[in-house]
């Protein structure tokens, strides 16, 4: 079982200048599965995801304390290159925010920075994550468009297409369809479902339909706390704990 | 009761709305009568000649040629720097930080120091001290760096303008959504790669914004140049960065000043500063116009 | 995930913040070597200024870390100056007038003998005027012989900075920026203030549009035009207007000034007009009040410390600026009363006698002094605005500032 565990956080903390915003979360998360983040907002769910790629650092203010493994490697340790953890750990966020680039540029910017700069690799590169992100057949005549141009569920997919782009091992995202209609979101959704294929994925959502959809397993947030975590059939039917009940049959949040 | 309330009310809308009025109407008369003055001396032989017969007749060519040179110098040193400045304040600094704070406390005191003081320290500072110990150092104490000239004038120029370019640069990079930021950095790319490929990019009409606006306050100063680098009479353009210049601005002031004859020159004087008035309005509407477009992103 | 170093990127990053220090470098700079030059100043007392060029140009060039130290503590820290390293380079660019010219003042008959062959001449023994940059705030035992005479002559009557018995009084100076910008204060603020509150509240969508582009435009006068308006149109119309004795007077200055204080002082009401929270305005309407009484009584009382920031900087504004006190007030010395006589300002003497005074010159110096007052005073007025503008801040956002 230890083999398939692909991030391993423990007694993980974190402040916001007073704000205790994570209190000891133990939470492990395994290989090529879709891993559920529900709670009420405020609940610390976001920030554990923005944790596991170091995202947090930007801001200031907040004090992290405890370990987050990847693939057995600590990655808030001294000699951790947060750059390149987050080329190994990508992020799709919870307003699509394609670049105002044509789509082409738009999967090409990662790529670029790691250094391909040969053409035809960088055209092979775009085919094969838009054909990833299930994006290909619709935009593969207007590469050269800017993606603003493109709906609102395009707009994401092109982000996650951006993001594995840069060949990540983790996806993290962060409630990547609040803003879409159900169509758009039955597309993410089933999106979802392809890429756990390739990639470890990390999901936050606050509809515990959608985590009930797309996810295997399903931890519960609530008050900067892990309150529960187990297969999503379980957690879904017959919680363990009280505040996961109430919370699932909606209580509460 | 509500009789003279209403009329109070009235008194004030009056009152208020009057000066409003009478400001508006101030601001039409100076520019009509400018324009009024002016426009019959103005040609392309006024634009593009020099002056003649001890500044009496001729045209202006020199005093153009020799602001743009002074607002390009100007600009090649002042627009990079406030740039920087405003970048490292946005994305190196946080708001509260005592480091930001301090230089956000000299950027506004520098833009509230009297244009005259920066022609002290231009003198103090750049010719007497840098320009004289070069030549102390390399001329063997021959004056040529020394003096006024156009380098010296444009650099405290630059140090004028400064606040000017760093407060609309910042405006634009904080037009910059926080989002795309984080997109580029959660693609793997360092923050400098961000700002060079991501906000930069994005804040372009903001240091060009800064860049017209830095160099329509600096077309129009005439006292920090007073003893920097401006001359009084030169029909030939600089030609190396110790040379003086003529300047529209000065040219205005000496001319309506110190004319040998201030009455018969009068066509000249209007016409002179009809453009300048022309070339500073051009410039701070493409600036109003730019920053309209930017803040029309910022609100999409 | 071993870390990379990026050496260019590291370089790179050092080189910005390096940068960004360039504007806090150059306030440091600017009091270094505004003061550097005034400094002499200090040392300098009636025996040898009368005594001619060497001792003064010898004093010139007092070092820049015992400016520094003095700027910490003006108060009785002449002392430090006592011994000045004879660093200093008195090059006289102004020996040549030929390309400067002589910008002379216009309508100023008794320095049109200025030249800077006069400024360098002198010979007499008579005792010349020695003053601080800190003006009153150095005892008149401090000067190292004839005690008293710092602060008499400092506080003398009469500016002739040329001739054989040059005199170096501050108070005509003084008084003449004071008249100007009180001039200037007293039509500005109110039109400023009244124009702001009405687009911010009575006026009608199109009266605020249109107001918007006026103000820029305002604003974007070059102070050179306004006083080139001020010296060919506005003088002859206040002289009709009055029957004045002179054209060109501190009046004409201070309706000039007003031109270029009216938007700063318009701007910055507005901004603060604006700020003050919908709810205060909502809830004093739903009590019934009108428009007006809402407007003057709640809107306008919130705003007063933005307002009063307003006033203050269009006051340094008004002290600060040059080109129009140089074309539109006659630039004569003179200490009187009257509004309608010509003026000298701080900033215009500045402005008109630099170009013409040698290196290192007790004139020179003088006139470095009253950068110094200029550079110290808008330095003042922002720290003090800015503390209003914040306070306004932190009422707004509750205090967390």
């Amino acid at each position: 079982m230890t083999e398939n565990i692909k991030i391993r956080a423990g007694k993980l903390n974190l402040q916001y200048g007073q704000k205790h915003a994570l209190r000891d979360i133990d939470l492990d998360i395994e290989k090529n599965r879709v891993t559920a983040l529900i709670g009420p907002s405020g609940c610390g769910k976001s920030t554990f995801l923005r944790c596991l790629n170091r995202m947090n650092d930007l801001i200031d203010s907040a004090r992290i304390q405890g370990r987050v493994e990847i693939d057995g490697t600590d990655i808030y340790g001294k000699d951790v290159d947060p750059v390149l953890l987050r080329r190994k750990v990508g992020m799709i966020f919870q307003k699509s925010n394609p670049f105002p680039k044509s789509i082409y540029e738009n999967i090409a910017y990662g790529p670029r920075i790691h250094g391909v700069k040969d053409k035809r690799t960088l055209d092979q590169i775009v085919e094969k994550s838009l054909r990833g992100a299930a994006l290909w057949d619709e935009v593969k005549d207007d590469l050269a468009k800017s993606g603003l141009a493109l709906s609102g569920g395009q707009q994401q997919r092109l982000c996650i297409a951006r993001a594995i782009a840069v060949d990540p091992e983790v996806l993290l995202m962060d409630e990547p369809a609040s803003a879409l209609d159900p169509i758009a979101t039955a597309k993410i959704e089933e999106l979802i479902w392809q890429l756990k294929e390739n990639y470890t994925i990390v999901i936050v959502t606050h509809s515990m339909h959608q985590a009930s959809r797309v996810s295997d397993t399903t931890a519960f947030f609530y008050m900067g706390e892990m309150v529960e975590t187990g297969p999503t059939q379980k957690i879904f039917t017959s919680p363990s704990q009280k505040r996961t009940e109430d919370y699932i049959t909606g209580r509460f949040g | 009761m509500s009789i003279p309330k209403k009329w109070v009310g009235r008194g004030v809308a009056l009152v208020t709305g009057g000066s409003a009025i009478a400001t508006v109407l101030t601001v039409l008369a100076i520019m009509g009568i400018i324009v009024y003055g002016g426009i019959g001396h103005l040609s392309w032989d006024f634009i593009f000649g020099s002056p003649e017969k001890g500044m009496t007749e001729g045209g202006i060519y020199p005093a153009i040629m020799g602001t743009f040179f002074l607002v390009l110098l100007m600009s090649l040193v002042g627009v990079p720097v406030g740039t920087v400045t405003a970048i490292y304040l946005n994305e190196y600094v946080g708001q509260t930080s005592k480091v930001g704070r301090s230089i956000r406390f000299a950027v506004n005191t520098l833009a509230g120091i009297p244009s005259i003081v920066f022609g002290l320290f231009g003198l103090g500072f750049f010719i007497s001290f840098m320009g004289g110990g070069i030549d102390k150092a390399f001329n063997g104490g021959e004056l040529l760096w020394g003096q006024p000239n156009i380098l010296w004038a444009s650099l405290t120029m630059a140090l004028l303008t400064l606040p000017v370019v760093i407060v609309s640069v910042e405006e634009a990079i904080k037009s910059v959504p926080r989002e795309l930021r984080e997109g580029s950095l959660a693609l793997g790319a360092t923050r400098l790669e961000t700002i060079w490929k991501v906000v930069l990019p994005q804040s372009m009409t903001g240091i060009l914004t800064g860049a017209i606006l830095a160099i329509s306050r600096g077309a129009g100063e005439v006292a920090p140049i007073l003893f920097t680098g401006a001359a009084y009479f030169l029909p030939e353009l600089p030609d190396a960065l110790t040379d003086q210049f003529m300047e529209l601005g000065y040219h205005i002031y000496i001319m309506s000043t110190q004319s040998p004859d201030v009455e018969a020159t009068k066509p000249i004087q209007f016409a002179t500063t009809l453009v300048l008035l022309l070339l500073t309005f051009t410039l701070n509407f493409s600036a109003i116009f730019l920053r309209w477009h930017l803040r029309r992103r910022a609100i999409r | 995930m071993k870390k990379r170093i990026r050496l260019g990127e590291f370089l790179i990053e050092k080189g910005i913040a390096a940068v960004s220090f360039a504007s806090l470098g150059a306030i440091v700079l600017i009091f270094l070597f505004v003061f550097r030059e005034a400094a002499p100043i200090l040392t300098m007392h009636g025996d040898t200024l009368g005594g001619g060029h060497e001792s003064i140009s010898s004093s010139g060039d007092a070092s820049g870390t015992g400016a520094a130290e003095t700027y910490g503590d003006p108060v009785g820290e002449a002392e430090s100056y006592g011994d000045p390293e004879p660093v200093g380079q008195p090059e006289t660019y102004g020996d040549d007038p030929g390309p400067i010219g002589q910008p002379e003042t216009y309508g100023e008959p008794e320095s049109d003998s200025a030249s800077a062959q006069a400024a360098a001449a002198h010979d007499s023994t008579e005792a010349m005027p020695t003053e601080s940059v800190a003006t009153a705030e150095v005892e008149p035992s401090e000067a190292p012989t004839k005690p008293g005479t710092v602060l008499e002559q400092i506080l003398g009557k009469d500016w002739q900075p040329v001739g054989d018995h040059p005199k170096f009084g501050i108070p005509p100076l003084f008084a003449g920026s004071l008249k100007v910008a009180l001039i200037a204060i007293l039509i500005g603020a109110p039109v400023g203030i009244l124009s702001a509150l009405f687009t911010s509240t009575f006026a009608p969508r199109w009266a605020k549009e249109l107001m918007k582009p006026v103000i820029e435009i305002m604003a974007g006068f070059p102070s050179v035009v306004i006083g080139f308006f001020a010296l060919t149109i506005l003088a002859s119309l206040v002289q009709n207007l009055f029957g004045l004795d002179y054209r060109l007077n501190a009046l004409v200055g201070g309706i000039a000034m007003s031109l270029a204080v009216i938007p700063l002082i318009y701007t910055l009401s507005e901004d603060s007009l604006n700020a003050i929270p919908k709810h205060y305005t909502e809830g004093s309407l739903a009590m019934g009040a009108t428009l007006w009484e809402t407007n003057i009584r709640v809107v306008l009382p919130a705003a007063i410390p933005g307002i009063f920031a307003a006033v203050l900087l269009g006051l340094g504004r008004a002290v600060g600026e040059t080109m129009i006190v140089l074309m539109a007030t006659g630039n004569a010395a003179l200490l009187s009363p009257s509004l309608v006589e010509p003026v000298r300002t701080i900033s215009a003497s500045i402005g008109a006698e630099m170009a013409e005074v040698v290196f290192g010159d007790p004139h020179y110096v003088m006139l470095f002094v009253l950068g110094t007052l200029l550079f110290a005073f808008s330095f003042t007025l922002n720290a003090i605005a800015e503390i209003f503008i914040r306070q306004r801040l932190s009422a707004k956002f509750g205090g967390a500032t």
